[in-house]
């Protein structure tokens, strides 16, 4: 790799402008990168998905257990709807063909495509960790700026005291304390669990989606804030904070734009982490308010042996958790100059 | 008494600044000062310097200016007057809107000062646009206008650039440019030139100083570096342990000096038009609460005596403007800056060649940085490689010490070419050549003692094991001049010079024939420089040792080397004899390195 330098006056301006012109086709190429990474992780995943449900052991016995013996039509129909016949990589390009473009089976529980009945819970998953996502970023954000405000005086010790307390406690307590509070013991303000018919979503009724949301924020909003919090001690410890101070920028704008600007990329990937587990499905949050997510049915599907469910809905988490961590990558460059002039030039 | 007890009046009438009795303590630990009485007028157009080692307390005094101190230490006492206020009395809010506008900064490392996620151009305009000064256009014709004045283009695309995309000089000229915009009367400077090369320090300096004389700004210029200060300022602070031991004009304090430690700290420096023979301070800077009772000085102090210990000094008078804490001030006779002065090495003398480099080219990866290098070291010589940054000096050093294996051309020891890497040379010649580092923080493992640090190479080369090696490591440490006390310790314990000595002893463990030494001195305080170079001279007389000794400081090089290669973009330009080089250098690149150096003499 050559480096062009121009003939120079001094010997200190000879660092290069950064190369507008080459930018765009720079972008593209790095994006169409890391989409194929993308594309290739999940192809892997979809190998290890595909090999840990039916590869390994019978399914069909697995599936049917104690009747394996006896129900000889029952066996027989499962091996031709698995397709077991045939060879396990005939089988997997067929299943990866189908799932493709779109037919992800039919679930062997109750006959019925799986298409169609996971579509509803993973809507309402999606729907439940955006909710949850917008409450609890500005949230965990805020609560890490007070903090640092009040840097290890007593506010400080006492939020982070009650933040270690909340990530300590797992989910389904602090789901438990909230119901008791907010609708049964205490007060009967909000609904306990959610009820939705079929093809009926949960927030059709915004009530019963508080508490499911305000619990996820409380699992989340305590990791994301300390990180943060200690990115933006170390930032306000920087030389150019200091500086900032010191030509005297009001502290606010200090700490808005040139701490939390430095603090917020180590910050966003934890967010990106952290959605990505919750759109794998908080089972136990979803057990305590009965609420029709991903989890509950991926829990059923793998205690039925329900096959081509749990291959779906794994897939698809996968899915989630590469796209998101695909864009928090694109978010943190985007927000990193360094980073960012690197690629485009 | 002090300068600012004198005058007053002078301090109300004009639009200066002046510090009165400061005090500066820790929050943590009362009764210790970090600084302390302090008095010091900065007039209008007029630089200051404010010259110290590392702890003097020089930095926390520059930033009292627009009422700032550091997380953990205090104001406890002091006025600073600025036009009839006392910025330390006014509420904060007030001092606030100083800042920038009235009292201005420019930062140490202005490449970790400047926000790496905001463009220069909104952070140079920042602060006015908070404030509401100005519109849109003239806030920006102001920046062009500012960049412009200190040398720098001007147009959107750089306005556009962020600050790692600018060098060095350029982010440090930028930081002046930003400072100067809002038309401060006073601008507190610290150590703005430090790691900057010299052309590029020279124009910084040069710059400064212009854009201070002609808006008529009163500045404070904090630095460890007396040769910048001699350039730059007209009238010097020195500072010792939280202390202003001496004051006066510039010519005073570099033809007069009277205090003992400015005089000490002017012999450890070396000179750019003869050779010295440097000296150090004994002892170390103290920290806060561990300086001695009576002058913070005594302890060092070639001149002290019972007195001394007895009572802190006064700083008074000794001529009108120039004043010394110090109670033999007018006992210990005078100073000439020639002392110490020793002959350049004669060009003609005998040379008994041990390394030899020939057409050496070294690449990384593809590129080529250095290009067709000759030079020899002969045995007991110091031969300086010098250049600017950039210039391939460390990255030859590094193929001679086995660092780097990218290179062609020929580095022959004794007439047998050295391998390319340390692994493909031999045990012999991998401990007869020893390489010492430039960071003493970086170069020290920090959980091994120093027994074991420096017994390591021992043991490694089979020259001895077990108790005759800790009596060895003792016998070295005592060469560096360093007690046995510190055999036990951690590196973490030691300061900079300190553990350089330690860096050093650990390459003497090897009993080695060549040292290449990579700017082993530039992370030091002047003063420990002077020691270290002193320690140099004295093992290359004993033992014979060659040097390879890298280094940006030509005034360095005069004192240290008998030979000077001149490197310039991976080539040589110049080489020859020290003497020859530097007093009738014949290439325009030398002419520029020497023109820019900053010297006392």
């Amino acid at each position: 790799m050559s480096v062009d330098v121009a003939p120079v006056e001094h010997a200190f301006e000879e660092v290069a402008p950064p190369k507008g012109r080459h930018g765009a086709a720079a972008w593209v190429s790095w994006i169409a990168r890391r989409l194929g990474l993308a594309v290739l992780t999940l192809w892997l995943v979809s190998i290890l998905v595909f090999v840990a449900t039916t590869a390994l052991g019978d399914p069909v016995r697995a599936i049917l257990g104690k009747d394996y013996n006896s129900d000889k039509a029952r066996v027989a129909q499962l091996t031709a709807q698995l397709n077991l016949d045939e060879s396990l990589v005939t089988r997997y390009f067929h299943w990866l063909g189908n799932f493709l473009t779109g037919d992800f089976g039919t679930s062997i529980a109750n006959q019925q495509p799986v298409a169609g009945q996971i579509g509803d819970n993973v809507v309402n998953t999606l729907v439940l960790v955006a909710i949850s996502a917008i409450v609890m970023i500005p949230v965990a954000f805020g609560i890490a700026m007070i903090s640092t405000n009040y840097r290890r005086r007593r506010p400080d010790t006492v939020i982070q005291t009650i933040l270690l307390m909340l990530a300590a406690l797992p989910e389904f307590v602090v789901g438990i304390l909230l119901v008791a509070i907010f609708s049964t013991t205490v007060f009967h303000w909000l609904p306990a669990v959610t009820i939705s018919g079929p093809g009926q979503h949960p927030w059709n009724e915004p009530k019963t989606m508080i508490l499911p949301v305000a619990t996820l924020v409380l699992a989340v909003a305590p990791y994301v804030s300390r990180i943060v919090r200690a990115n933006l001690l170390e930032v306000l410890d920087s030389d150019y904070v200091e500086l900032a101070r010191l030509k005297g920028i009001p502290e606010r704008v200090v700490m808005r734009k040139h701490a939390l600007l430095n603090a917020i990329v180590p910050g966003i990937q934890v967010i990106a982490l952290q959605l990505a587990w919750l759109a794998g499905g908080v089972v136990l949050v979803e057990k305590v308010f009965n609420y029709p997510g991903v989890g509950n049915q991926l829990v059923d599907s793998v205690q039925n042996h329900d096959v081509p469910m749990v291959q779906a809905l794994t897939l698809i988490i996968a899915g989630v958790y590469v796209v998101v961590n695909l864009v928090a990558d694109l978010l943190s460059i985007l927000l990193t100059p360094r980073a960012r002039t690197a690629i485009s030039s | 008494m002090s300068t600012a007890a004198q005058e007053p009046t002078a301090t109300r009438t004009t639009s200066g600044i002046a510090i009165e009795d400061l005090r500066i303590g820790l929050t943590a630990r009362p009764g210790v000062d970090v600084v302390d009485d302090i008095d010091l007028v900065l007039r209008p157009g007029e630089v200051v310097g404010l010259v110290g080692e590392s702890g003097s307390g020089k930095t926390t005094v520059g930033t009292a200016l627009l009422g700032y101190t550091r997380a953990g230490a205090a104001i406890e006492r002091g006025k600073i007057l600025f036009e009839d206020k006392d910025v330390l009395g006014l509420p904060w809010q007030q001092v606030r809107q100083l800042r920038g506008e009235e009292i201005a900064y420019v930062p140490q490392d202005p490449a970790s000062a400047l926000n790496p996620a905001i463009r220069i151009g909104r952070q140079i305009v920042e602060l006015m646009e908070l404030r509401g000064l100005g519109t849109d256009e003239s806030r920006l014709q102001g920046a062009r206008d500012g960049l412009a004045e200190v040398g720098l283009p001007n147009d959107d695309e750089f306005l556009r650039r962020y600050s790692h995309q600018l060098s060095g000089g350029q982010v440090q000229r930028v930081a002046l440019a930003m400072a100067f915009l809002p038309k401060p009367k006073v601008l507190v400077l610290d150590e703005p030139t430090t790691g900057l090369d010299v052309t590029t320090q020279g124009m910084v300096l040069q710059t400064m100083g212009e854009l201070c004389r002609t808006h008529g700004v009163a500045a404070l210029y904090v630095t460890h570096d007396l040769a910048v200060i001699a350039n730059i300022a007209d009238r010097v602070a020195v500072m010792y342990a939280g202390q202003i031991a001496e004051l006066g004009d510039r010519d005073t304090i570099f033809q007069s000096p009277t205090h003992p430690y400015t005089r000490a700290l002017l012999d450890s420096i070396p000179h750019l038009s003869q050779a010295r023979a440097l000296s150090g301070i004994p002892g170390r800077t103290p920290a806060p609460g561990a300086r001695p009772s009576g002058c913070r000085f005594n302890d060092r102090c070639e001149y002290a005596i019972d007195e001394c210990r007895a009572a802190v000094p006064e700083l008074h008078d000794v001529t009108p403007g120039h004043s010394v804490r110090c109670i033999r001030a007018g006992e210990i006779g005078t100073w000439d800056i020639s002392r110490g002065t020793v002959p350049d090495t004669d060009p003609d003398k005998k040379r008994d060649i041990i390394l030899s480099l020939e057409d050496l080219g070294v690449f990384y990866g593809h590129k080529q940085v250095v290009f067709d290098v000759n030079f020899d070291l002969g045995r007991a010589e110091v031969v300086a490689l010098v250049g600017e940054s950039g210039s391939g000096k460390t990255t030859i050093s590094r193929c001679v010490g086995g660092l780097h294996k990218e290179w062609t051309g020929t580095i022959a020891f004794e007439g047998n070419q050295l391998g390319h890497g340390s692994r493909k040379r031999s045990v012999d010649d991998r401990k007869r050549i020893q390489y010492i580092f430039q960071n003493p923080y970086l170069s020290l493992n920090p959980r091994l003692t120093i027994e074991q640090i420096v017994k390591r190479p021992m043991e490694l080369f089979g020259i001895a094991s077990g108790k005759a090696a800790t009596e060895r490591v003792v016998e070295l440490l005592d060469q560096v001049a360093l007690g046995p006390a510190v055999l036990k310790y951690q590196a973490s314990r030691l300061s900079g010079g300190e553990r350089q000595r330690v860096a050093i002893a650990r390459a003497l463990a090897a009993e080695p024939d060549v040292l290449v030494c990579d700017e082993i001195t530039s992370a030091l305080d002047v003063s420990v420089q002077g020691s270290i170079v002193a320690l140099l001279e004295s093992l290359r007389v004993s033992r014979g040792i060659s040097m390879l000794f890298v280094t940006h400081n030509l005034a360095l090089v005069r004192s240290i080397a008998d030979r000077v290669q001149i490197l310039n973009t991976g080539r040589v330009v110049e080489s020859g004899p020290v003497v020859q080089v530097m007093e009738s250098p014949q290439e325009e690149y030398t002419k520029r390195l020497l023109a820019n150096s900053p010297r006392i003499d």
